[in-house]
């Protein structure tokens, strides 16, 4: 079982890269589970076809200790099992905690033992590892592998080096790596080459470049997939790709987080100046 | 030999704390709340903070202490915990039925964000807080701090949440008199009385926690200030705050809100700073010093005189709260004993400053710690070993191992009975801290005297 976090900057397109890419490997055969871990519940909408879902927390809250695994857990696309972890509401409460509570949970219920024979488990994570219970999927024995969503914009690209500073923290004590970087395109100037060379200067990979196609969005608002939604449109076959892309993986490395000054420089390089 | 593996040699250390010598902020606040009267603490957080709180007071004053707590469970970690506060706020009034809700947070619930006025607001709204009953709060993050520091805010939330200026002053005077036993604010009220002042004591702890056995449970005791008076020291002539940090919060915020002015003064322990206690209260109230007063005055200064020969020289080890320290120190310094190691675990350097400043002649090197722990007192004492140490029970410790004599001061004191009926403060309490020391000291003498040296007269 390979267990796998997406990181990246609010906004950037986590959730819906990553079931857009779960989609491309249940496709494949593969079996997928998918754990939200963003208070807004919202992680595994196209999966499922709607936000129908009840949350670990909500759950826990409403059942007490009493809490089964079937409660929890619901089957989106292709058999991928989709688990939202929930958390409380803007502004009360520790959403941080929330994430800590709902994954140890998961565990003492057994969704990870090896009878569930998972190939895949993604871990969709809030923007910003504000704090400690954000960063709980990439604690020692949980995901082995971080993919970071990024694109062209500057404070894409400012985020994603600020995640790489927390990924090294964590590599140091234990074994999770960088798998490399996902460029989901907002159609920069020269974003391709800028997200190589700045996957180069981290001593990691761009895995793919995901082009910007309207598909996603109409896919969206229907509540699906690219995959599911119109399976023979190109973008498809990106998410696709990019789901072999990730399968095929094997460079795992611990980052070399950049200097504010030196992103900068690499910036300018690379035409925003320009 | 039961901290045997307490080196002589010190180590700089940057992080660890053993056996601290300061305890949690909410023990503090459940302290000070209980001082109001029909008042019932309230602790947001999770049970178990409660039960400790609950339990150390208790078995320091050896009256039940009552206390509600939120109860927190992983849910409200997670989701905040304002559905399990309304809860007990509509629970609270309807079972208990208190005239005060006081409450304190945790680690817990401070962490999270949990924001109290906010929640108390929403019950209000909801109607679970009767006409007429109050709900107060304070923050109190152990994380922070000390016991001190919780007794301190919570004492300042009384002004916060009750004085209120009319606008027509009354002859009042206001004595915070700091985070000190029930006997001592009994103490401190009777001295005010002998001086004729008008004054609202708070918060008041007497007949609350050293209450008289009658074979009935109180849920709330006689003692403890009232809500209307503590409205009214907003129309107090003055403040007289007695303890620079557990007081001190409390006297600028009624300068402050009702422009009520303070005299912030050390806590009277000792002849000097009774004296200026009283002086400081006859001069603002206007009234005589009676002779009565003057009488207990010559008889703990005719003590110091006596007895001058037993105390003249004695090394001495502290331990506890700043307020008390200062003024003790200062009193063992005016009696020419020696304290040599001074340590509080409440943080704070303002402390460190004021020992140095009072020990500045005492012929001998004095160490002074603020934030510091039972573990450096200790290493202190092995390298410089002391006629006398002070401080609470934990001390019994050291005191075994190094078989020093020991008395048992300040918070808190687990083993003993005493402190609860017998003041340390003012003229009598000097008395008896003395009467304490010459006990202490004399009976080590008799027991270690060789037979020609056992003396009759002493």
């Amino acid at each position: 079982m390979r267990k796998v976090a997406i990181y990246g900057k609010g906004g950037i397109g986590k959730s819906t890269t990553t079931q857009n890419t779960v989609a491309g490997l249940a496709e494949m055969g593969r079996k997928v589970m998918v754990v939200g871990c963003d208070p807004k519940a919202d992680s595994t909408r196209l999966l499922l076809g709607g936000l129908s879902q009840s949350t670990v927390l909500d759950t826990l809250r409403s059942e007490g200790e009493d809490v089964e695994l079937e409660d929890i857990r619901k089957r989106g696309f292709r058999g991928a099992i989709c688990v939202e972890s929930g958390g409380p509401e803007p502004g009360v409460g520790c959403a941080g905690r929330g994430i800590i509570t709902s994954i140890n949970l998961l565990e003492q219920l057994g969704a990870y033992s090896d009878d569930e024979e998972l190939d895949y488990v993604f871990y969709d994570v809030l923007g910003d590892v504000v704090c400690g219970g954000f960063a709980m999927p990439i604690r020692e024995g949980k995901a082995q592998e971080i993919y970071i969503v990024v694109s062209g914009e500057m404070m894409a690209m400012y985020a994603a080096n600020n995640i790489c500073k927390g990924i090294v923290k964590f590599a140091e004590a234990g074994g999770v790596r960088l798998g490399g970087l996902i460029c989901n395109s907002r159609k920069v100037d020269n974003e391709r080459e800028m997200i190589e060379a700045f996957a180069e200067k981290l001593g990691t990979q761009m895995v793919h470049f995901v082009p910007r196609d309207n598909m996603v969005q109409r896919a969206e608002i229907n509540r699906k997939t690219v995959i599911d939604f119109d399976p023979a449109h190109p973008q498809a076959d990106e998410y696709r790709t990019l789901a072999r892309k990730i399968e095929e993986n094997t460079m795992h490395v611990v980052p070399k987080p950049m200097h504010t000054d030196e992103l900068e420089k690499l910036l300018i390089e690379h035409g925003l100046a320009g | 030999m039961l901290l045997r593996h307490t080196p002589k040699e010190i180590a700089e250390r940057s992080a660890l704390t053993v056996n601290p010598a300061k305890t949690c902020q909410p023990i503090g606040a459940m302290y000070a709340a209980l001082g109001i009267h029909g008042c019932l603490p309230h602790s947001h957080g999770s049970q178990g903070c409660c039960a400790y709180h609950r339990s150390t007071l208790s078995r320091h004053y050896k009256e039940p202490v009552m206390a509600a707590t939120s109860s927190f469970t992983e849910g409200s970690s997670v989701f905040g915990g304002q559905a399990n506060l309304v809860q007990a706020i509509d629970n609270i009034f309807s079972v208990y039925n208190p005239e005060v809700i006081a409450i304190h947070t945790t680690c817990l619930s401070e962490t999270i964000g949990d924001d109290i006025p906010q929640i108390a607001k929403k019950a209000l709204a909801d109607g679970k807080i009767p006409e007429g009953k109050h709900v107060i709060h304070v923050n109190t993050p152990s994380y922070v701090g000390s016991h001190v520091t919780g007794f301190a805010g919570m004492t300042k939330s009384m002004v916060d949440y009750f004085a209120v200026s009319t606008g027509t002053k009354c002859n009042q005077v206001n004595i915070i008199p700091g985070y000190v036993e029930p006997s001592d604010m009994e103490e401190i009220r009777r001295i005010v009385e002998m001086l004729g002042v008008q004054a609202v004591l708070f918060p008041d702890t007497s007949r609350v926690l050293n209450s008289p056995q009658t074979g009935r449970h109180e849920m709330f005791p006689k003692g403890g200030v009232t809500v209307e008076a503590l409205k009214s020291t907003g129309d107090s002539m003055a403040t007289i705050a007695l303890g620079r940090l557990a007081s001190g919060p409390a006297a600028r915020a009624l300068d402050t809100k009702c422009k009520v002015p303070c005299e912030i003064l050390d806590l009277p322990i000792g002849l000097r700073k009774t004296d200026v206690f009283i002086d400081t209260l006859r001069r603002i109230a206007g009234v005589s010093v009676p002779e009565s007063l003057n009488v207990e005055r010559g008889q703990l200064l005719d003590i110091v005189t006596d007895m001058h020969h037993c105390f003249y020289g004695k090394t001495v080890g502290l331990v506890g709260d700043p307020d008390q320290l200062i003024s003790l120190t200062e009193f063992l310094v005016s009696i020419d004993m020696r304290p040599i190691h001074v340590l509080t675990g409440t943080p704070g350097k303002e402390f460190e400053n004021r020992i140095r400043e009072i020990t500045r002649d005492v012929p001998r090197s004095v160490n002074v710690r603020a934030g510091g722990d039972m573990f450096l007192f200790h290493q202190w004492v092995k390298n410089d070993p002391v006629d006398l140490m002070m401080g609470n029970t934990y001390l019994k410790y050291i005191a075994r191992d190094e078989d020093i004599p020991f008395i048992r001061f300040g918070f808190p004191i687990l083993d003993r009975v005493g402190h609860s009926y017998f003041p340390t403060v003012g003229y009598r309490g000097g008395m008896r801290l003395l009467e304490k020391i010459l006990d202490t000291l004399l009976e080590r003498q008799d027991r270690d005297a060789p037979e020609e040296r056992f003396e009759l007269v002493m």
